[in-house]
């Protein structure tokens, strides 16, 4: 019983933070329609400031400056949003899927900068040591998760909160009809480039915010973590869940990491040990098949934007 | 304010692409107060014409002048501070916003306070808005989609309106209501200049019009004239026989 509730903790811990993430792509897709195809590289960059801030020093490795968890949380988010503020002002003339070839491409690099940037990420073995907070408030892997899953619940609580919030605000409504049609927004005397640009690097810097979860509640990050893949499920979270409606989001998140998950353990127990490498491979498929029936039957996902068309139209 | 027409445009070269240019020299004026067609076959550089004077559309050469004061090349989103109002060509209301939000959204630029007085002030003018202001937009028939359009650029009070083919699409009702809408801009004082496919009502409905062909100022003057000219029946021949038959606009 003690494993399952541990397993549980342990599941509601990884698919909040990767929800985090797929929070900061619903600000950019749902809300303002930028198709951001680089998330990995954003959850990269806050992920390895937060292990750079809050890590223990290492010979030859820049960092381990042992700052507070929070302190660590700020910088990823910090660090993201930069990261995008530059990112931004170079890609965000291009519109949908240029600028999503444009976003992968740098996401793609940013993986390789982590890859071979020894001084400053540690190249292929990555930072460890990384500390969990929790460690030091209580004894026993299962309290300390708990403890864990309390702190990522807030943050995903504060979250939603703040972009409730905004998508309600006159900033909020600037980003819907930014998505709906710019010529017509631009008209009414708004910069359609400012905004799509403080979309994209507030929806990034939440994308930093979840990789500094993760790898503070791993201890360990690595660059083999943000490989295209991971871009690719955080998408298909957002597009199962219900783009434009935060709690759709969520859903997305745990339903697909749910999938992801359990499908990696039939898979070990009925894939023959010697294609148990190729597993991964087959979860891939597995997401993939999720994502176009999703599209085909429920294109606005499970609980997906409010509905636009009232019942004069319908009659 | 300073001298000179509401609007003037001034030989402009404007295009897509900097060495493709749709419109080779064009120029037109409008004063306030007075409702402007421009016309003309498909591919004539009408829109390309009111996009350039929008800031939408790069202007390689000439000058665009608002009361005098030169605004050649100003984005989009700045001109509305200088009085311009600017209606898109179609899908031009936010679907997923109510209407209310919509008409918000139009008085962005300005005090909230100000804002929801004038919005008052709109739902006066326009009743069928105020009827739905809580329904999505989305859900407007094409001619109320137009008006909610028009309406959200009045918001500003703009001293010049540009209509990229407000009727597009629209039934003769929905059209004639929207030229009603038109109309009612220049007596409050605006300048209109409105791009239209349907010359013959477009100009049944303007005090003057300038017809363009190939990128080129071909024709202008009184509506009226224009309505009767037949060099107009040669430039739309081929092209769009119901709008404009042989032998003048009929």
């Amino acid at each position: 019983m003690i494993g399952v509730v541990s397993y549980l903790v342990f599941f509601l811990i990884l698919s909040l933070t990767f929800g985090v993430a797929v929070l900061g792509l619903n600000l950019q897709w749902g809300f303002t329609g930028l198709f951001n195809a680089g998330v990995a590289g954003f959850i990269a960059i806050g992920a390895y400031t937060m292990a750079i801030l809050t890590g223990p020093s290492r010979d030859a490795v820049f960092g381990g400056f042992e700052l507070p968890f929070v302190v660590g949380l700020a910088g990823a988010m910090i660090a993201s949003g930069i990261g995008a503020l530059f990112v931004g002002l170079a890609t965000l003339k291009l519109r949908h899927e240029y600028l999503a070839v444009a976003t992968f491409g740098i996401a793609v690099t940013i993986q390789l900068v982590c890859l071979n940037w020894e001084y400053l990420t540690g190249g292929t073995l990555g930072l460890i040591g990384i500390p969990n907070p929790t460690k030091a408030w209580a004894e026993g892997p299962l309290i300390q998760n708990s403890l864990y899953l309390a702190i990522v619940a807030i943050v995903v609580g504060l979250t939603i909160a703040a972009l409730e919030l905004i998508v309600k605000s006159p900033w909020g409504r600037m980003l819907k009809a930014i998505r709906e049609d710019e010529v017509a927004a631009a008209s009414l005397g708004k910069s359609p480039e400012r905004v799509r640009l403080e979309a994209f690097v507030l929806g990034c810097m939440i994308m930093g915010l979840s990789g500094a979860l993760y790898v503070s509640f791993i201890g360990y990050v690595s660059p083999w973590d943000f490989l295209p893949i991971l871009t690719f499920q955080i998408w298909t979270m957002l597009i199962v869940g219900g783009s434009a409606n935060n709690r759709g989001a969520l859903l997305g998140a745990l339903i697909v990491w749910g999938v992801w998950t359990m499908s990696g353990f039939v898979l070990s127990r009925v894939v023959p040990s010697e294609i148990q490498a190729r597993g991964g491979a087959m979860q891939a498929v597995l997401i993939g098949l999720i994502l176009v029936v999703t599209l085909l039957i429920r294109p606005r996902g499970l609980i997906g934007e409010e509905l636009q068309v009232s019942r004069h139209a319908r009659s | 304010m300073n001298g000179g027409p509401a609007l003037e445009a001034i030989d402009v070269v404007a295009g897509y692409a900097p060495d493709l240019p749709i419109l080779h020299g064009v120029s037109a004026h409008v004063e306030a107060g007075e409702v402007v067609s421009v016309i003309g076959p498909n591919g004539a550089g009408k829109s390309t014409l009111v996009k350039a004077i929008a800031g939408l559309v790069e202007v390689t050469s000439g000058a665009v002048r608002l009361h005098g004061r030169d605004i050649t090349g100003r984005r989009a989103h700045r001109l509305a501070a200088e009085g311009v109002g600017f209606v898109p060509q179609s899908e031009n209301v936010f679907a997923t916003l109510t209407i209310h939000e919509n008409l918000i959204m139009g008085g962005a630029p300005m005090p909230k306070s100000v804002a929801m007085e004038r919005i008052r002030e709109i739902y006066g003018m326009y009743p069928v808005l105020q009827e739905r202001m809580h329904e999505k937009a989305g859900v407007l028939s094409g001619g109320q989609r137009q008006i909610l359009a028009v309406a959200r650029a009045l918001l500003t009070k703009p001293r010049l309106m540009l209509l990229d083919e407000p009727t597009a699409g629209l039934s003769p009702t929905a059209a004639g209501e929207l030229f009603d809408v038109v109309r009612g801009l220049s007596e409050r004082g605006a300048a209109v200049l409105m791009v239209e496919q349907n010359a013959k009502a477009a100009l049944r409905n303007s005090d003057r019009g300038y017809v363009l062909a190939e990128g080129r100022n071909r024709l202008d003057g009184l509506a009226s004239v224009l309505l009767s000219d037949e060099e107009i029946g040669e430039i739309f021949l081929g092209q769009r026989r119901d709008a404009v038959g042989p032998g003048g606009v009929e």
